[in-house]
């Protein structure tokens, strides 16, 4: 179920062809218009499709059985954190709206700046701790699990 | 032409393959090496790259410790039985002993976490899956990769890795080359941590003509994770295991929400349950200790995946397929069914575009279950990979030799589906286990058995037989070449089993 662009919306501003982890979305040199190249070699994972800034690129259903009339349509909104999708049957007989959220902060400030945190003591780098370890185990003052601690061994073999 | 060929010299941690795995491994390594110069050379853009690119709509494995749920010697008890003992044990229980903290950080960098209104726990989907909304999952780990690492090369295919020309069986970097302007790519690092992929289209898809690429795992998958591990020289592990799912047929639509969230279920052509008459035959084929569906109902032990599979294709084998997944009932709850199509939109579009097509309402029809076609990948609970080293203080002295994921040459790590049942490393979450292994491959661990030889060839030193006689699992490494054909060369060794178990 190959994507597809409609070229009277598509701008040719190339956001699909940047973002098409399969690299099937092309600018059409002569067109200036975006197409997939290789319909066979695409995962239908919309990533072109939420990229499109004029929701030129639309999914279609394979050529030899499923047939055109349905539509899955969707809109990714970083800024309200949201992603809406709308699907319709071809039959006409199920037409739904789905809201999901995609972030629960504004888009790209939940990270930790690692250049300011303090750089790892030595007792921590010779731990087997990870970082943000162990407090983010258990969000408590716990330590990491280890053999000892949980009364467990490795033993040779296989008993079960 | 006149391409160039660029340079990137005194890398310290060059990530070769920035999926889930590579991004994540990005942001830990900036903590531990803050003046380190760390960069990442992807295929893809890495805000949709690798199998994660669609999402994911759970965590598949999550201890929950913090909420009492789980230790990390129950998951090791739970991937023994469903992987069939084909662990590496030390590796389970150090991932499990992680994930935790991962997937709180991951809350914390935005990832939506479906919660448990009344006891404020996340919402489990089964024993160890958290439900998330995960359209963004990828992006926002590419976020803190971008955030990490010194430079990102999008678009750069790395195809082989370098050796060190004054020591041996040392990693010195990678070489590539732009997809888009066909420039070489030269990454001179002291480190190398592989996050490349499985392979996709190794054997024929079900779906043929266009739908060739809408494959289980992602079709751009080629396998270098592998192809890069053995030009390199590092050695592998159980490379002849293979990954076959059920799926929802045509699109691929993932089942685990559905049989655990959702409580749907699966029947043949004729409405009946059919998983359980397969069971006498397929313990006779495994043994007991593998398959006791008495002792799977008294307590939380799994009936392995890959047998229930198995029940699958002998169903439709026996002529009463095909096998319908049941979700008439649960779907007449509108709560339930919006949560099982939000499940397909975050991480299987494809499926969801299909029914629509063919007009497919899954609230008034039962729709139609299959098998994939085969798979090599070592994420999503399967059991191949590069051979690594364990955490100091879990393995025992034959499984750590340096750092912990390092592979047998020196300097290179794994991260995402390369390395043996590391599953992902800590940056990952870890996908519950869908695998099948044909019959003839299954390996019998117990103490005493041995594989037959006919089936399982084994090195025939006097040596070599000696040592397999009582505690020893023979297991023959296959290292399969996935670049650029499926080219096999074999090479034989021993590991010792060794297992988790109360002191």
């Amino acid at each position: 179920m190959p994507t597809f662009v409609y070229m009277t919306r598509c701008d040719g501003c190339g956001q699909c062809v940047d973002i098409c982890p399969s690299d099937i979305m092309h600018i059409d040199k002569s067109l200036r218009r975006a197409y997939n190249i290789e319909p066979n070699m695409c995962w239908e994972c919309y990533s072109c499709v939420k990229a499109c800034p004029h929701h030129a690129i639309d999914v279609r259903g394979y050529a030899d059985f499923a047939p055109l009339g349905h539509s899955v349509r969707v809109h990714r909104d970083e800024e309200q954190g949201t992603i809406a999708w709308r699907i319709k049957f071809r039959n006409g007989k199920k037409d739904m709206d789905l809201l999901a959220p995609i972030t629960t902060v504004p888009w790209g400030t939940g990270y930790p700046d690692l250049a300011a945190a303090p750089a790892p003591a030595k007792e921590m780098r010779d731990s087997q701790l990870l970082f943000n370890e162990p407090k983010y185990v258990r969000m408590d003052e716990g330590g990491l699990h280890t053999l000892e601690s949980n009364g467990l061994e490795l033993k040779e073999g296989v008993y079960y | 032409m006149g391409y160039k060929t660029i340079i990137e010299d005194d890398i310290d941690i060059l990530v070769a393959g920035a999926g889930l795995g590579g991004t994540g491994a990005a942001f830990e390594a900036r903590y531990w090496g803050k003046d380190k110069k760390i960069v990442i050379a992807e295929k893809a853009n890495i805000d949709r790259s690798g199998a994660v690119a669609q999402g994911l709509y759970a965590i598949n494995c999550y201890m929950g410790t913090r909420f009492g749920e789980n230790n990390p010697e129950d998951h090791v008890r739970y991937a023994r039985i469903d992987l069939m003992g084909m662990v590496r044990e030390d590796l389970a229980f150090d991932m499990a002993r992680h994930v935790d903290s991962a997937v709180h950080q991951f809350e914390e960098w935005g990832l939506p976490i479906m919660r448990n209104k009344k006891t404020g726990a996340y919402l489990r989907e089964g024993r160890w899956q958290i439900m998330i909304h995960g359209e963004s999952y990828k992006p926002i780990v590419a976020e803190a990769a971008k955030k990490s690492a010194d430079k990102v090369f999008n678009r750069v295919c790395v195809t082989h890795l370098l050796m060190d020309e004054s020591k041996e069986n040392r990693v010195a970097g990678a070489v590539g080359f732009n997809v888009r302007t066909g420039n070489y790519h030269v990454f001179k690092s002291k480190t190398v941590i592989c996050g490349a992929g499985g392979a996709s289209n190794i054997f024929k898809p079900r779906s043929v003509g266009e739908g060739a690429g809408r494959v289980w795992y992602a079709p751009w998958s080629s396998g270098s994770a592998y192809g890069l591990m053995i030009e390199a020289g590092a050695k592998m592990t159980q490379m002849e295991n293979r990954i076959v799912l059920a799926r929802f047929k045509d699109g691929y639509g993932p089942v685990g929400a559905y049989f655990l969230h959702l409580k749907t279920y699966t029947q043949n052509a004729y409405g009946e349950e059919y998983e359980s008459k397969w069971f006498p035959a397929l313990q006779e084929m495994v043994g007991k200790e593998y398959l006791d569906p008495e002792a799977s109902h008294a307590t939380h032990r799994p009936i392995p995946t890959c047998l229930r599979n198995h029940a699958i294709i002998s169903e439709v084998n026996a002529g009463r397929g095909p096998i319908h997944m049941v979700t008439m009932e649960a779907f007449q709850d509108p709560h339930l069914e919006e949560i099982g199509w939000h499940n397909f939109l975050g991480m299987t579009v494809g499926q969801a575009v299909l029914w629509a097509a063919t007009d497919v309402d899954p609230k008034y029809e039962n729709p139609e279950l299959t098998t994939s076609e085969p798979y090599v990948m070592g994420s999503h609970a399967t059991g191949c990979g590069a051979w690594c080293s364990g955490p100091e203080d879990l393995s025992p002295p034959e499984y750590f030799w340096g750092y912990n994921r390092m592979t047998t040459v020196e300097g290179l790590f794994g991260a995402g589906v390369m390395p043996l049942v590391v599953r992902r490393t800590r940056s990952l979450q870890v996908p519950s286990p869908k695998v099948v292994w044909l019959p003839r491959l299954l390996v019998n661990t117990s103490t005493t058995a041995r594989p037959k030889a006919s089936v399982l060839p084994m090195p025939r030193s006097s040596a070599a037989r000696k040592r397999s006689t009582s505690h020893w699992k023979p297991t023959r490494l296959a290292v399969t070449k996935l670049l650029p054909v499926l080219l096999t060369r074999t090479t034989s060794t021993r590991v010792r089993v060794w297992i988790v178990s109360r002191s």
